[in-house]
């Protein structure tokens, strides 16, 4: 701020709405770090393969007797260093939780995704056509949301059994109806405005209308509400995936990791559990930081 | 009022009719009870006897017609394991959810209310500062993460490293008392210290809601006429807060609590299962994991009603608290 004032009065560079948010969010230390967060468990689900001591998923190359080895020990052929303890199965406890947050991070993204995607169309359809259209999509909507998402889905994939694309369908089911609420009550203060008027004299089709030039307007309040969705999603697969309901044993996320290290944790094995609760808190706080000043920076009630 | 609620009870009746199909058709078309509660080297003629015995061998639509028969005169079948009626099976189980949740109700409003009111009287303290970003940790992490290393802080590190520290139990529910034929925990010694560690897991993610609830509204009333009128008439401080404050804040502070009291109780089934707590959570678990059909049906309409009704009293809650939507509802 006081660089500012003793800068020659040069005239300000031209706002733009997207600058603002950027400077916006740049000024809460907080939200940076929640950014840095994001950026660390994102880099490590994209470059797991290239940055794991070892491959979790290759038993041949596990040695028992290295199983529940604290962290720091060195493996029994000498060749490695367990920074983080192993399993009870001998895996190197790093190289798991960098695989985990891979699929963590990947059931909570695709999810969110595809509940925006249809939340965003069943929204939009219900706030232009209204009438009994919009009553009855909302009162599915009302159905949904009356029901806790830990229930619906835990209840949906004992019908479905276990897997990701399963994990995938009860996320996307049980999500999809916050965006479809969000969607209509952005899209319902964006259809009297002029603009969408002035289109409808033009004689656009609907669909142009709807999706070209309500949508875009409604993206922002929407996208927000997705930061803060991603991190719900992620714990909520983390959740199910404890209960025994989620992933398979073969593609183990930071959830059934932790479920996995519960047995041995009165015995004192605590790193098999408590590493990657870690690392799923990095990735959920790191979100949860971001998102939530980002729905500050957003709320055009803040507008300066 | 009273059309409002018969029109909410019908919705009700027709939300619990469709759900109870549709988790009976869903646990019809997997798995077969029979190949869990039958030894594998028994007999095609005794696993047929199981099967007609419990009515499996109907067709589904029979078999759905004849459990909403029996659903309405309050029969929800038995339980194939335990062999005991669903609905008494639950029943048995629902006062131990319940006390979970309502401990963990007491422990989120006695910690969250007053820090959120504190938070939002000097929003620029450190003090402030730390109650909010903690209560974004609060309901980031975790829960059942949250649960075990609860357990291994309080019922395995802590004790082995100070001998003087009392070791916490890390499951099950302690000794209880019976009281109108309910069994409670709440009142013995020995049940308080089972229930500490499973409340406070269940209360972190609403007492940072409830924290993050009542800063906002303490922010929003502080700068409202009637507590500047106070100021004005020389109240002291503790008044104002205490009395003209508060009673706006309890406003959304009751619905939020009564709305999330349900979530509670859904997401007591985590936390259930991380501390073995013998309740209706643990319960649904274990007959989803062994598909006991009756019991998960029973579970479903149990719990249904339970939102329905819970809604229902928010609603009239609200009401009474906040004198405009009663004078609302009276003029239409």
């Amino acid at each position: 701020m006081t660089d500012a004032a003793l800068e020659p009065a040069l005239p300000p560079p031209p706002q733009t709405p997207f600058r603002r948010v950027i400077s916006d969010f740049c000024e809460s230390k907080l939200a940076l770090f929640g950014l840095f967060l994001v950026a660390i468990a994102l880099f490590i689900a994209l470059f797991a393969p290239l940055i794991s001591p070892q491959n979790p998923f290759d038993i041949a190359g596990l040695d028992l007797l290295d199983a529940k080895s604290p962290p720091g020990s060195v493996s029994g052929d000498g060749k490695m260093t367990y920074w983080l303890g192993t399993d009870g199965q001998a895996r190197d406890m790093m190289s798991a939780i960098f695989y985990g947050m891979r699929i963590s991070l990947f059931v909570g993204f695709t999810s969110v995704v595809a509940a925006l995607i249809i939340g965003i169309v069943v929204g939009l359809v219900a706030a232009y056509a209204g009438g009994r259209i919009d009553a009855l999509l909302m009162r599915i909507v009302d159905i949904m949301l009356s029901f806790p998402a830990i229930l619906v889905a835990l209840i949906l994939l004992s019908l479905l059994g276990k897997g990701i694309d399963k994990v995938l369908v009860a996320l996307i089911l049980v999500q999809w109806a916050y965006f479809g609420r969000a969607a209509r009550s952005a899209a319902l203060v964006e259809r009297n405005k002029e603009y969408v008027e002035a289109a409808a004299c033009l004689a656009l089709p609907a669909y142009r209308i709807v999706f070209r030039h309500i949508l875009p307007n409604c993206l922002p309040s929407l996208i927000v509400i997705a930061t803060i969705t991603l991190a719900r999603a992620i714990a909520l697969e983390a959740t199910l995936s404890f209960l025994g309901v989620g992933v398979p044993v073969t593609q183990p996320s930071l959830g059934m990791l932790i479920s996995n290290g519960f047995e041995f944790l009165m015995s004192g094995s605590y790193w098999i559990s408590f590493f990657p609760g870690i690392a799923l808190a990095i990735a959920i706080v790191g979100i949860n930081l971001a998102g939530d000043h980002l729905r500050d920076v957003l709320n055009p009630r803040n507008l300066r | 009022m009273l059309v409002y609620i018969i029109r909410r009870l019908m919705q009700a009746v027709l939300v619990m009719v469709v759900m109870s199909a549709l988790v009976f058709a869903g646990i019809y078309l997997i798995g077969d009870p029979v190949a869990m509660m039958i030894s594998p080297d028994a007999s095609d003629v005794e696993r047929d006897a199981v099967r007609a015995a419990l009515g499996l061998d109907q067709p589904m639509w029979r078999q759905y017609l004849v459990f909403v028969n029996a659903a309405v005169h309050g029969d929800f079948g038995k339980s194939f394991l335990a062999g005991q009626p669903a609905m008494g099976l639950i029943f048995e189980r629902l006062p131990a959810t319940l006390e979970l949740a309502f401990a963990s109700l007491v422990i989120s409003l006695a910690l969250g209310l007053p820090m959120g009111v504190y938070a939002g009287l000097r929003p620029k303290s450190i003090g402030a500062k730390t109650i909010m970003t903690g209560s974004i940790l609060g309901f980031s992490l975790p829960n059942f993460w949250v649960g075990l290393m609860l357990i291994m802080t309080f019922a395995v590190l802590l004790p082995d490293l100070l001998p003087w520290w009392p070791r916490l139990p890390a499951s099950g529910r302690g000794a209880t008392v019976d009281l109108l034929g309910l069994k409670l925990s709440l009142f013995t010694a020995d049940g308080w210290r089972h229930l500490l560690l499973p409340a406070i897991t269940l209360s972190l993610y609403k007492g940072a809601l409830i924290v993050r609830l009542a800063r906002a509204t303490a922010r929003e009333v502080l700068p409202m006429d009637y507590v500047k009128f106070a100021r004005a008439k020389g109240l002291s401080e503790s008044r104002i807060v205490g009395v003209h404050v508060l009673k706006n804040i309890m406003i959304p502070i009751a619905t939020v609590s009564g709305l999330e009291f349900g979530q509670t109780v859904a997401f007591a089934v985590v936390t259930e299962t991380v501390f073995s707590w013998p309740g209706v959570g643990k319960l649904l678990i274990d007959s989803i994991l062994l598909l006991d059909r009756p019991v998960v049906v029973a579970y479903l309409v149990v719990i249904v009603f339970f939102f329905v009704a819970l809604n229902l009293a928010v609603d009239l809650l609200y009401s009474v608290l906040d004198p405009r939507v009663r004078l609302e509802s009276r003029a239409s």
